[in-house]
């Protein structure tokens, strides 16, 4: 008898604890209802760091530096986002999720934002429950093959393998994109993990190796023999990357968004981290305001009013980032990547 | 008697007996009301709708591609075809990998009690080194490090030019198909039969009646022979072809590397595990039952088939089975080698749909029913093999 009472005690132990461990999830998302007061925002704030997923496999977007830090404009974007909210870009937990987990991990507020090459799509954007940002890159799927394997377009892959990441825009638009070239036989190799895929692509375990053409490039540099690759002329797909949060949320969705133009807006006055002391007696109102002189834009959004000037204190404007992150180390043109005032696709609506 | 009812309840065990069940009853309902109600809030909190629909519609192709499918498949075909591919890739695996590492197992085991030193010290460096490393690291050798290192495919290893050795995957002869094949199956399956009856008709004869069984023997042997020349002439065997123009093998069965290597892996890793149920099996058996049947003037292969190893097999077969279970259930490490297994397909599907609650549903589910069916089978064969009192 007495055995059965314990039994019945350890049972309840068990259960009061996996309640315990089950409540861990609805804490951080029970809070937002989606007005300002219970939003992401405040948790955020409260919370004083930031949570960024993040790849942390792609060079130029996310990768460990000599430093042995996250470097990389998927991480800089970050970076002025925790510079706005705390003035301080090292308050950042950077959580690399994979290409599979990541919405996984919006939805269930393990991630405050998903800075992690994310393709926006309409399905994402709606049936996935994400809400996007501005796209801070804009980028074509490619396909890389190595130079000796006389692969010179699309159709010569009849037959052969083609290592591609799961769970990517990239896997559907390879299936598309054969379908369309009348490739009906050719063998998809998928890995869910970057590391894992090139190293099966560089030991032959495909002819070709397919992905954002930014990536492809970067990941190229990383291969021990970069000479006997190349990138085939082709840009299957328009890939605009960009920071993602849950659906639901305006108040957090509207920080992200704006902190994001900021960096654009910023290098469209020319402000950079260098001259930035330069502009604090400015007298184009534009600027006052923007910098939080004037007016307190901030303040609508719950955000310091000098928010701005932060951002470009401690990250820098777009370009600076561009520069530092792609430009530099792969001599990639910014060609779509520019302001609009130079031809490109960037384009912030006005600070006011 | 009486004095037990001037008890006060609270002081009545079988009172408190009842309490705390209810109580358990009531904490464990309350906590799923909670998790539901929570999922249900943060469903609605991201405007998301809960419902297996997609799987089967028709408007929303997969539009991903699967690498290793044993029925056809497109990109355009619905998402419960791309599960099917899904949970028969895994099925594959599942039964193929439980016969061989079966047999390995066995094998190893025997090898462990073997009077043979040199035979013993292998079997136990195997169970030793295998048993005691994780099976993903296991998995990424096999991977990294054996099939994608064989040679490019221009250059393939060739065995008895017909199994063709490349790191794209390995090629072996199968049969064809055709109407011959399947007849020679079926004389197959009838020669086995017969050769399984006249097996027990012989070891009868010489257990019972003390006889050579000569004739006998000489029957399953003409069957053996018939058999050998059916699998080697009648199956029609189809041999992969190498075409050095086009670089590619046409023909015959192609185990991918990431089947190969999840076969292997998982054979390998459970073989090692069962090796060591089927000693501790053997060893279980009381040592006069050796002793015993060899005073009754068996020999040493019959004591082994008659006497021990059915008493051994009683011990053996409920851990064999949770390594069974666990075999199914590491296949879904599939996933990190790029073999497209139903969590793997489940994934992607996840991960396009953000359908992440129904999808972990139906891989819950899927898991579960594969391993209540073997559960099962196990249990059966368990009850078949016991003791009958009566």
């Amino acid at each position: 008898m007495k055995k059965g009472r314990f039994s019945s005690a350890t049972l309840l132990l068990s259960f009061v604890l996996s309640a315990c461990t089950g409540g861990e999830n609805p804490t951080g998302t029970s809070t937002v209802q989606g007005d300002a007061s219970g939003s992401r925002l405040e948790v955020v704030k409260g919370r004083g760091t930031l949570i960024c997923g993040i790849n942390g496999d792609v060079p130029g977007f996310s990768f460990v530096n000599e430093q042995g830090e996250y470097s990389g404009i998927d991480v800089d974007l970050c970076r002025a986002i925790a510079a706005a909210l705390f003035d301080d870009p090292s308050k950042i937990e950077f959580r690399p999720v994979s290409a599979q987990e990541r919405f996984t991990a919006v939805q269930a507020g393990e991630v405050d934002v998903l800075s992690r090459n994310t393709t926006w799509t309409l399905n994402r954007d709606t049936a996935v429950g994400m809400e996007f940002g501005p796209t801070i890159f804009y980028d074509g799927q490619g396909m890389m093959t190595a130079k000796a394997s006389g692969i010179t377009q699309l159709k010569n892959l009849e037959g052969k393998s083609v290592c591609v990441l799961a769970g990517t825009t990239t896997e559907q638009n390879l299936a598309d994109r054969m379908r369309k070239e009348g490739v009906k036989n050719y063998n998809p190799v998928v890995s869910d993990n970057d590391d894992a895929l090139y190293a099966a692509y560089e030991q032959g375990r495909c002819e070709a190796v397919t992905s954002d053409r930014s990536k492809l490039v970067a990941r190229q540099s990383i291969l021990s023999k970069p000479d006997e690759h190349v990138l085939l002329d082709v840009v299957m797909s328009k890939e605009p990357l960009g920071p993602v949060v849950a659906n639901g949320d305006s108040a957090w969705y509207d920080a992200v968004k704006w902190i994001t133009y900021t960096l654009i807006q910023a290098e469209e006055f020319g402000i950079t981290s260098q001259n930035l002391s330069t502009f604090e007696n400015s007298q184009d109102p534009n600027i006052r305001r923007f910098l939080g002189l004037d007016e307190k834009l901030g303040e609508d959004m719950e955000l310091p009013n000098d928010f701005a000037s932060r951002i470009i204190k401690h990250v820098g404007n777009y370009g600076e980032i561009y520069d530092r992150n792609i430009g530099k180390p792969f001599a990639l043109e910014r060609d779509l990547n520019n302001l609009w005032t130079n031809g490109g696709l960037l384009y912030s609506p006005p600070f006011r | 008697m009486t004095n037990e009812e001037k008890i006060p309840f609270w002081r009545d065990d079988r009172f408190w007996k009842v309490v705390i069940q209810v109580i358990v009853v009531a904490i464990v309902v309350a906590v799923f009301i909670f998790l539901g109600s929570n999922l249900v809030r943060n469903f609605q909190r991201l405007r998301l709708n809960f419902g297996f629909g997609f799987l089967v519609d028709r408007d929303r192709p997969a539009s991903f591609q699967i690498g290793d499918s044993p029925i056809p498949y497109s990109a355009t075909d619905p998402y419960s075809r791309a599960i099917l591919v899904g949970l028969l890739n895994s099925l594959r695996v599942m039964v193929s990998g439980i016969v061989l590492a079966t047999i390995v197992g066995i094998t190893v085991g025997i090898g462990r009690l073997s009077d043979n030193w040199l035979v013993r010290q292998i079997a136990t460096v195997y169970v030793e080194t295998i048993r005691n490393t994780p099976l993903l690291l296991q998995l990424f050798f096999w991977y990294f490090a054996v099939f994608l290192r064989l040679p490019k495919i221009d250059n393939p290893v060739i065995f008895l030019n017909s199994i063709f050795l490349t790191n794209r995957g390995i090629y072996l002869p199968f049969p064809a198909g055709s109407l011959q094949t399947w007849l020679s199956l079926g004389f197959l399956v009838l020669s086995g039969v017969l050769a399984a009856i006249l097996w027990r008709r012989q070891t009868q004869v010489i257990v019972r009646g003390g006889a050579s069984g000569r004739t006998l023997q000489m029957g399953l042997l003409g069957i053996a022979i018939a058999a050998i020349l059916t699998i080697i002439f009648g199956l029609d065997w189809q041999q992969p072809q190498l075409d050095r123009a086009a670089n590619s093998l046409e023909g015959g069965l192609n185990l991918s590397p990431e089947l190969a290597t999840l076969l292997v892996g998982l054979t390998i890793y459970t073989a090692a595990f069962i090796a060591e149920v089927v000693r501790a099996g053997i060893q279980s058996v009381d040592r006069g039952q050796w002793e015993a049947a060899r005073a009754l003037g068996l020999k040493s292969g019959l004591v082994m088939r008659l006497v021990i190893f059915p008493q051994a097999l009683r011990v053996m077969i409920p851990p064999l089975t949770s390594e069974f279970l666990n075999l199914a259930k590491n296949s879904s490490l599939a996933v990190a080698i790029g073999y497209s297994d139903v969590y793997a397909v489940s994934n992607t599907i996840s991960n396009q749909t953000g359908k992440a609650v129904e999808m972990l549903l139906v891989v819950m589910i899927t898991y579960l029913s594969f391993n209540l069916i073997i559960a099962s089978l196990m249990n059966w064969f368990n009850r078949s093999v016991q003791l009958k009192e009566r």
